[in-house]
């Protein structure tokens, strides 16, 4: 009987980490209630209840079993994450591997950062700048300085990030930087359009998969999740362009 | 010619997108491949003259199916593959629109712009929507006929 308890105790705590883990990863709500249930039905557990929210997950294995929580504070979006949680749920629920493996595996995944250096992500923010400078029909001419804006401005993101835990504060002034970079290269460079090099450095901080996110749990019908999301895709969206507004109006 | 730098280009934007989200190191070039894709259905139907709206329904709805086949053959989540399609698609622009006007004090303009890009963004949705409730009509119908199929010789 003890033994079964402490069992059940572990089981939760593996897949909350699961679920913990593809949250803060910036998963899809659905996907993460999917997961989890199907890793416990794996381990024979059917009455298993799960309740997801982009801040929290309540979970519980059964009628009889006692309910835990865990809150999420912080989200970022690092798909490699949730590739590899993926995997390991795989592996379970087709019992490749065993209960204790899984948990030590998503312990490791939880502890190592997968993120490219810094300087690498920078260089290819400013490559997706200049080329969607490009794309939304720009001039040849104005493509160093949309690099230049748009690889500035994620490097002051992740600095920021780095200092403060107000998500929204770095992506001001991220876009700050952004706009007055703009402003100066086309009163002082040699830029032309100040629009063009705005809306295409912008572009690597746009909450576009929140945005796709929130829509989807929406259809889901995870309407919590999806109006959590939803407030964090507009307020993001706000700070960039109450930035932008900020340097144009100079 | 401006066809062939659309397509480059459209290639290195959506994998520094992907390289940004950090998706699997093996995946990227399909997630470029993806963006390619959206991107040159947008870009074309765009240059004869259909609507923003439309364009961005149908861009969405081929970049849903291409993303559904790879998650399918990859056996990963499908987001990892739709995110570099749909960046390029969002209404940055008009949205960036509507906050200018608004700043200028041109509020109904500002309204239009804004209005075009919630329209936009829901015409997005709209087509991962359909395209996934799509892939899993044929899907299933698939299983459903094959299992039958096996039925029926098996007798």
């Amino acid at each position: 009987m003890v033994l079964r308890e402490v069992d059940n105790e572990f089981t939760i705590d593996c897949l909350l980490l699961a679920g913990r883990i593809m949250i803060e990863s910036g998963a899809e709500t659905y996907r993460v209630e999917d997961t989890m249930l199907r890793m416990a039905h794996s381990q024979n557990m059917l009455d298993a209840q799960c309740y997801t929210t982009p801040t929290g997950i309540i979970f519980s294995l059964g009628k009889t079993q006692p309910t835990r929580i865990t809150s999420i504070s912080n989200r970022v979006t690092d798909l490699q994450k949730i590739a590899l949680v993926n995997s390991v749920s795989r592996r379970l629920t087709s019992h490749m591997i065993t209960l204790e493996d899984a948990y030590d595996e998503l312990k490791s995944i939880q502890k190592t950062n997968y993120f490219l250096p810094t300087y690498i992500q920078v260089i290819s923010a400013a490559l997706a700048s200049g080329c969607f400078l490009i794309m939304f029909k720009g001039g040849w001419s104005d493509f160093l300085f949309a690099c230049l804006a748009g690889g500035l401005g994620f490097l002051v993101l992740l600095m920021i990030n780095d200092l403060t835990k107000v998500k929204f504060f770095s992506e001001f002034t991220a876009s700050l930087v952004v706009g007055s970079i703009a402003v100066f290269a086309v009163k002082y460079g040699h830029g032309t359009e100040i629009d063009k090099i705005v809306i295409s450095s912008v572009m690597p901080l746009v909450p576009g998969i929140l945005i796709t996110n929130a829509v989807r749990d929406l259809m889901a019908g995870h309407f919590m999740s999806g109006m959590a999301k939803g407030a964090e895709a507009f307020l993001t969206a706000f700070a960039i362009g109450a930035a932008i507004a900020v340097t144009l109006s100079f | 010619m401006d066809y062939i730098i659309q397509l480059i280009v459209s290639f290195f934007a959506t994998a520094g997108i992907a390289i940004i989200f950090n998706v699997p190191r093996k995946t990227l070039i399909y997630c470029g491949f993806v963006g390619v894709v959206g991107w040159m259905i947008y870009f074309v139907l765009t240059e004869q003259g259909l609507d923003i709206v439309n364009a961005s329904f149908f861009s969405a709805f081929v970049i849903a199916i291409v993303a559904h086949l790879y998650a399918r053959r990859f056996k990963m989540p499908m987001i990892i593959f739709i995110v570099g399609g749909i960046i390029p698609l969002v209404p940055g622009g008009m949205a960036y629109n509507a906050m200018r006007n608004v700043v200028e004090d041109d509020y109904i303009q500002g309204l239009q712009y804004g209005l075009k890009a919630f329209l936009i963004t829901g015409a997005i949705v709209m087509g991962l929507v359909f395209a996934e409730v799509l892939i899993q009509l044929i899907f299933r119908s698939v299983r459903t006929s094959k299992a039958t199929f096996q039925k029926v010789y098996k007798k």
